[in-house]
């Protein structure tokens, strides 16, 4: 029977925290357990009020508030869409269909253990939840374009802090891999989100350490459920529901272990 | 207040079922509606052996609708029969299993394997836009249209419903052709060929290039087209396209449609057919409609 909806959720905040970036805290109705049930690494569908745009923006999960039933997420404005999110205000309202997908698998990061969290620009969202679940000795790198360093100031409670720029203009000027090379940071376990160049490397980079690596993938998507076949990844190996080498990022995902699948 | 219909000779308990490819084989949506609620399951497409299907991007958003080019991803129909056929049987709806291949030989083999066991009906799809061969190449011609539908009638146990493309000039001919095959219904709109362009990479939206369009935004043209189909054909027709509300859903009843299927406002919402499984019965209620086949084809 049904037990899971697409639901209302009021904005209690909003705020532009860099050009084209936004931070918006969803509430849920009372009836819904629905932050309970979520996990870093998670996404909601979120749908615009204008008939003419059907599908879903899928979202990562920034940060989870339980006890009150809310949900972060913080998204950059990709198109029409995700613009019309951003003029919200709070007391507004947005459709929804959350928490949906799998979340990063925490049980690698247990007392001890030095966990590196890595986010590249958009990506970095969802490591913010991450850092303040895990345990172990936390390290975050953080992969901007420029001095606009967004979220940074709240993974420094959770976290040792390495910011990589672009344009040099903070921290280590590259990528994130530079960064982890110029600190000499060791690891026993990565999770990691942003653009498919920098999971490539990151990806590289672990099996070259014998490392674990937990990557999140993002692609467009129509269901969000795993039903349209849209938004597959290709797999190392056959994979059990589809019956070919393809995985589902919406429904298997989006966090996978980064040598199940071939990107 | 009568809601059933008989689609060619089966009993269904409401005119609603889904799109096949929208609603995998039901399991996803299980969560999110009551699978006993619907008039059927139309399965998403399954070929005699798994098909890996499109590269991606597979999918992207158009104005007031979407384009596909998934490929025909399937597990094949061994997997189909061990796994999705039994989850469907827990449910009290009918099963409509949409059936591809690149060959006639596919899908008859496919056809072949699904005699012997609990299924309903079969969906033969001549019309899919996204994959080279077979598909949509049977399904633009008339005379293959017919030698399709009669080849696999010769070795289907279920009746058969031929999906059509609406990618032709003459509905009305690809119907009557199916129909001289010997089909047993025929269901459409298959999705329109179409193309999106990304202006900032200058390159193909979608990794197939082009891919089906499907949403609000073909549903007149998908009516006018059930409309013709309708009046050309004496078997049922099963009509679709972009109906995402009661009143869609009402408008291809009345212009013939014996059922309809919900396909992409699936997406939109995954509980929409509940809502207009409710819908249709409240516009009969306060109209005083004792029978749903009183309003089949009642706009001529």
């Amino acid at each position: 029977m049904s037990d899971k909806r697409k639901c209302t959720a009021r904005i209690e905040s909003q705020i532009k925290l860099a050009e084209g970036i936004y931070s918006m805290w969803l509430g849920f109705p009372e009836d819904l357990r629905i932050a309970g049930e979520a996990v870093p690494g998670q996404f909601i569908s979120m749908y615009s009020s204008d008939g003419s745009r059907l599908l879903p923006r899928p979202i990562s999960i920034c940060e989870i508030n339980a006890p009150a039933n809310l949900l972060r997420v913080v998204y950059r404005i990709a198109g029409k869409g995700t613009e019309e999110f951003s003029h919200i205000e709070a007391g507004g309202s947005i459709d929804v269909i959350a928490p949906l997908g799998n979340g990063f698998d925490t049980s690698y990061a247990e007392e001890g253990k030095r966990v590196l969290l890595i986010g590249g620009g958009i990506g970095i969202p969802p490591m913010l939840g991450l850092a303040a679940v895990v345990k172990g000795e936390v390290t975050a790198v953080l992969g901007y374009r420029d001095n606009s360093l967004f979220l940074k100031e709240d993974f420094l409670p959770y976290a040792r802090v390495y910011v990589s720029t672009e344009d040099g203009s903070e921290g280590v000027r590259g990528n994130v891999i530079d960064t982890i090379l110029h600190y000499g940071t060791e690891a026993d376990i990565i999770y990691a989100c942003g653009p498919l160049p920098m999971l490539r490397g990151i990806k590289a980079y672990a099996a070259e350490n014998g490392i674990k690596a937990q990557v999140s993938l993002e692609e467009r998507m129509a269901c969000g459920i795993g039903a349209c076949l849209g938004c597959v990844c290709t797999s190392k190996e056959k994979d059990a529901h589809t019956n070919v080498n393809n995985k589902r990022i919406c429904k298997d995902g989006p966090v996978f272990d980064a040598m199940e699948i071939e990107f | 207040m009568n809601f059933s219909v008989n689609f060619a000779g089966v009993e269904m308990k409401n005119p609603v079922t889904v799109a096949s490819g929208t609603f995998g084989s039901g399991a996803e949506y299980k969560d999110f509606v009551d699978l006993n609620r619907l008039g059927a399951v139309t399965t998403k497409g399954v070929s005699s052996v798994p098909w890996q299907g499109n590269q991606t991007p597979r999918i992207c958003e158009t104005y007031g609708g979407m384009l596909n080019a998934i490929g025909l991803q399937n597990p094949g129909i061994d997997l189909f029969i061990e796994r999705d056929i039994p989850f469907l049987k827990q449910y009290d709806t009918k099963i409509i299993v949409n059936v591809c291949g690149r060959t006639v030989e596919e899908y008859i083999e496919v056809v072949e394997r699904l005699a012997g066991t609990d299924i309903d009906m079969l969906e033969i799809n001549i019309s899919c836009p996204n994959v080279k061969a077979g598909g949509i190449a049977f399904g633009q011609d008339p005379e293959l249209a017919r030698q399709v539908a009669d080849k696999i009638k010769q070795h289907a146990e279920q009746p058969v419903i031929v999906k059509l493309s609406p990618n032709v000039t003459d509905i009305a001919e690809m119907a009557r052709a199916a129909e001289a095959g010997g089909a047993d219904a025929v269901s459409l709109v298959n999705t329109f060929t179409g193309m999106k362009i990304d202006i900032n990479k200058r390159a193909f939206a979608l990794a197939n290039q082009t891919g089906g369009l499907s949403g609000p935004a073909i549903k007149p043209v998908a009516l006018r087209m059930v409309y013709q189909a309708a009046h050309a054909v004496k078997i049922p027709v099963l009509g679709m396209g972009g109906i995402s509300c009661a009143e869609d859903a009402l408008e291809f009843i009345m212009a013939g449609a014996r059922m309809v299927a919900v396909g992409t406002a699936n997406f939109h919402n995954p509980a929409v057919t509940m809502e207009i499984i409710d819908g249709i019965a409240e516009f009969m209620e306060k109209n005083g409609v004792k029978d749903i086949n009183e309003l089949c084809g009642c706009v001529k």
